[in-house]
């Protein structure tokens, strides 16, 4: 039974949104699993594992010995405990870390020759890796005009790529789209240069297991000047039990150039909690722009908190030249716990940085996720745009950091953050780092109403509009936020996130 | 571990050679017990979260550093104001100078005294909310205080108080190390203003325990130091009852390092409870941090936090604010803002302003902000024929004005009115 079911709402929050946060994080749809046969390197982490993991890639030795420094490392440091989150230890070497289905043994030259089996759990998913004009099976999708829609797909099952799609078509116009195994193999002047130079082997406890352990995962260059053809996407499934999924995404966006990319990612419902630490870099050249979305849908455990995925994702993105734009655009539904905050590094001058994050817990699910910005260049700008929606016996917690540098001058940030409650047995919290060292720059956290300029929302409220929407109109420049910044892929979850509104939210 | 260990041994060594002072069979308990969770939390240090933004290790360093003694040509602090005048120097209570502690609905002991008396309401109160006060967040400094603690008074409110009652601390001596705790305790239906005032010491711990019981009313307003090199750790421990009212307000002028932590629990309904704060500071060494951590555990209260900061020639402001509303505490009313004026380049302010919410049906709303003086309204006022400096000076009253307005005697508020307008005619 649904948690939500039996809750009493307090006047004043908007039915609709109930039902759509229901309608979101009631049933698990992709709790299913694929009967496959796979193979799997024996449980725990040792020097083995990270050197079988290797091997099985094919790597090169310099990668080899970089994942056995960040093992060395990761040895001596401690799980952080920070975050309002609370869970069960995790046993590391009860956990299998390469989990590969038997039929991928040998890499597939062409999608055709890929499992069928494998082709069939992502036609369920929604995701057919076939080369089509639409992305079928995203509900709403079909209703878009055919052209230019296409959306180039990288399937990542457990630890392993299954193909990616328009891999030609996108070579055609320079732009690289493979999984990381095939680009170190292929490209590894690319990946020497740019791996570890955004989130270090050293950042932090699961960014370092990460280094040593990651499987596969993503990997995208776009060469300078040029608009990639259209937009990437990689699909994360987790299947095998008792596996941990670490995959690796790496993005170039060199000089001029301009990217979307999204991600999504589900996996079968069990009892056990599984354990999913990412690491996602994106390098900003000058005047270069990505746009980064998320739908993260991990099996989110059942009511009583029984499994589920824990999530321990370190994103970051470095606006290295000058004049680039990074914008992270998140809707956390799933997920038993969430430990994640996509950053923005603005090194560059004038570079701008941008998050969009709705986040709904339900259940005993617990979420603290946020973002930082952290302002290096002169005139660089962030927005921060945070929805937190907690019902049932749920945690949701936005973390984030806005520091101002002394040489980061002119610069501005705008947050704002609202939480909504549906039942008085959840939480709601709200942790916002805020470090200015320079006066020339502007930060506001949670301004309030008054602070939005009295003219303009005279202005909208005049045409009608009511309030929240001349806010949200005048302080960000366009309606329903973090929707609007959401890619027609995801036209399904955006369809039913109309719907929520934050009207009655706590703080 | 080998963190927690190192903090074992520097607690450890800085309380080797404390003794604590001997009193009555409760009064060596509550001094006992307190010593034990110094040990059992270990001093801070610059790497707990805590203490992010604060380098606590002047504060616990074993000897005080010395600050110059600075003379104030500007006569007493609310000298104007009929007030009952508790004097202490260097930390030690001055009887000569202090008038006489009796007066209508009221009794005043001095601490000393009371910690000696075997039976004494005190018991009930000293240590007792900082205790509870350790919880979510380790005060430990609080702790140390309520430990080593040999003066301060202790005052119970029994009906409306005429006139405020002012702790006047004194600093004479360049390297004195003063450790004050002071009680209060208002009942039900009684009223008191406490104002404190002064540098008070080269090095000043402080705490303050404050019991408002249903209905009570007390009103806090504080002045510290002006220009002074001072450094001050002080904390203030306070639990409201139902339709009770709780108002603090601080200015702090200069010091070196400043940390006032004020810890809030709302316990009875319709209670009201406020703390505010207005800081100016100048210099690279100057460094002051306001933290606060308000819990609501009642229906239907109301709470504020207001704390403004105006800093200049690398001076540093802190914020770290928290409004914890727990499970069923519905009805509640948070208000938090925090904002800083940075009137050049080099200064800096960090903030944390934290919510933590259980209850569904509540408004909390926290605001942050910083920035320089707008350029506009200096542009306006100078077109009306304003000089520069007067129309800075008038925009930065006007950026405090929100914080001021949290004294509710407007006898002590023009005074220390007064007082920043002339710290900012002196720092231009």
């Amino acid at each position: 039974m649904n948690a939500m079911d039996t809750v009493e709402v307090k006047e004043g929050i908007d039915q609709e949104t109930v039902d759509a946060v229901k309608e979101l994080s009631g049933n698990y749809k992709y709790g299913w699993e694929t009967e496959i046969e796979m193979d799997y390197a024996p449980k725990g982490v040792n020097t083995d594992i990270v050197r079988l993991i290797s091997s099985k890639n094919n790597e090169p030795e310099w990668m080899t010995d970089w994942r056995l420094s960040a093992f060395a490392r990761w040895e001596k440091i401690e799980e952080p405990t920070w975050a309002m989150v609370s869970y069960p230890n995790i046993d590391f070497q009860d956990i299998y870390y390469y989990a590969r289905p038997k039929s991928m043994e040998e890499k597939p030259k062409s999608l055709d020759d890929v499992d069928p089996k494998l082709l069939a759990t992502y036609e369920k998913l929604g995701i057919p890796l076939k080369e089509q004009m639409i992305l079928a099976g995203v509900e709403g999708a079909e209703a878009a005009p055919a052209e230019g829609r296409k959306v180039a797909v990288d399937a990542v099952f457990d630890s392993v790529s299954v193909g990616t799609t328009f891999q030609k078509e996108l070579e055609k116009a320079g732009v690289i789209f493979c999984s990381i195994s095939e680009a170190i193999e292929k490209h590894p002047e690319l990946v020497k240069k740019y791996l570890g130079t955004v989130v270090p082997p050293s950042d932090n406890f699961y960014a370092t297991l990460n280094s040593a352990v990651f499987s596969d995962g993503s990997f995208v260059y776009v060469p300078p000047g040029v608009r990639c053809p259209m937009e990437l996407s990689t699909y994360f499934r987790i299947n095998a039990e008792n596996t941990g999924q670490f995959e690796r995404t790496l993005i170039i966006a060199d000089k001029g150039s301009y990217v979307s990319y999204l991600e999504g990612c589900t996996a079968p419902k069990r009892d056990v909690a599984q354990l999913h630490a990412a690491v996602v870099e994106i390098i900003v050249e000058e005047d270069a722009e990505v746009k980064y979305s998320t739908v993260q849908n991990w099996y989110p455990g059942d009511e009583h908190g029984n499994g589920g995925i824990y999530n321990f994702v370190t994103k970051r993105a470095d606006c290295r030249g000058d004049r680039a734009k990074v914008m992270w655009t998140q809707v956390e539904t799933g997920s038993a716990v969430t430990w994640k905050y996509p950053s923005c590094i603005l090194r560059g001058d004038d570079s701008q940085g941008e998050f969009y994050s709705i986040a709904i817990a339900n259940n005993m699910q617990q979420a603290d996720t946020g973002t930082k910005m952290v302002h290096l260049g002169k005139n660089t700008k962030s927005r921060i745009v945070s929805k937190g929606i907690s019902a049932g016996k749920a945690q949701n917690t936005y973390r984030g950091l806005v520091s101002m540098h002394p040489k980061a001058k002119d610069s501005r940030n705008y947050t704002q953050c609202d939480s909504l409650l549906i039942g008085d047995k959840c939480g709601a919290h709200t942790v916002p780092y805020i470090e200015v060292k320079n006066n020339s720059s502007r930060v506001e956290h949670e301004a309030t109403t008054s602070k939005v300029d009295d003219d303009q929302l005279f202005y909208c409220r005049q045409r009608g509009m009511d309030e929240e929407e001349a806010v949200a109109l005048v302080v960000n420049g366009f309606c329903k936020d973090v929707l609007q910044a959401l890619p027609m892929e995801f036209a399904m979850e955006a369809q039913a996130l109309v719907a929520i509104s934050l009207e009655g939210s706590v703080g | 571990m080998a963190l927690a260990k190192m903090k074992a041994d520097a607690t450890a060594a800085r309380l080797a050679d404390v003794s604590l002072p001997d009193g009555a069979a409760w009064a060596n308990a509550a001094r006992a017990s307190a010593m034990d969770r110094v040990r059992q939390m270990g001093l801070p240090t610059k790497r707990d979260e805590y203490w992010k933004y604060t380098d606590p290790s002047t504060l616990t360093a074993t000897e005080a550093a010395q600050a110059a003694l600075f003379h104030n040509d500007e006569g007493p602090l609310f000298d104007a104001v009929d007030r009952l005048r508790i004097v202490f120097v260097d930390g030690v209570f001055d009887a000569e100078a202090s008038d006489d502690l009796t007066g209508e609905g009221m009794e005043i002991t001095r601490l000393s005294d009371a910690m000696a008396t075997d039976i004494h309401w005190a018991k009930d109160l000293y240590g007792v909310l900082e205790a509870r006060g350790q919880q979510p967040v380790e005060r430990t400094l609080a702790a140390l205080n309520t430990a080593m603690a040999t003066d301060g008074v202790v005052i119970r409110a029994t009906g409306k108080v005429s006139k405020p009652i002012n702790l006047i601390y004194l600093h004479q001596d360049v390297t004195s190390d003063a450790v004050l705790h002071n009680l209060v305790k208002v009942e039900s239906g009684a009223e008191v203003t406490l104002v404190e005032t002064g540098p008070a010491a080269a090095r000043f711990s402080k705490l303050l325990e404050v019991e408002v019981a249903d209905g009570g009313a007390f009103h806090h307003v504080r002045a510290q130091g002006r220009d002074h090199e001072r450094r001050a750790v002080t904390h203030c421990f306070a639990r409201v009852g139902a339709e009770a009212v709780f108002k603090s307000f601080t200015l702090t002028f200069n010091g070196v390092l400043t940390r006032n932590e004020c810890v809030l629990e709302i316990v009875g309904d319709n209670a009201t409870a406020h703390v505010a704060g207005a800081c100016v500071g100048d210099g690279r060494d100057f460094h002051h941090d306001d933290t606060v951590f308000v819990t609501h555990d009642a229906v239907n209260c109301e709470s504020r936090q207001v704390f403004k900061k105006v800093l200049r020639n690398g001076a540093t402001g802190v914020f770290q604010g928290k409004i914890l509303v727990k499970e069923g505490a519905q009805k509640t009313d948070g208000y938090q803002i925090s904002q800083s004026l940075l009137l050049d380049d080099d200064s800096q302010f960090l903030a944390k302003p934290e919510l933590e919410i259980y209850a569904d049906d509540v408004a909390c709303s926290h605001g942050s902000t910083s920035g320089a003086i707008d350029e506009d309204a200096l542009f306006y006022l100078r077109s009306r024929g304003v000089l520069p400096d007067d129309a800075r000076n008038l925009l930065t009253l006007a950026f405090l004005a929100e914080a001021l307005e949290e004294i509710d005697n407007e006898a002590l508020a023009d005074d220390l009115r007064d007082r920043l307008e002339g710290w900012l005619t002196r720092h231009r």
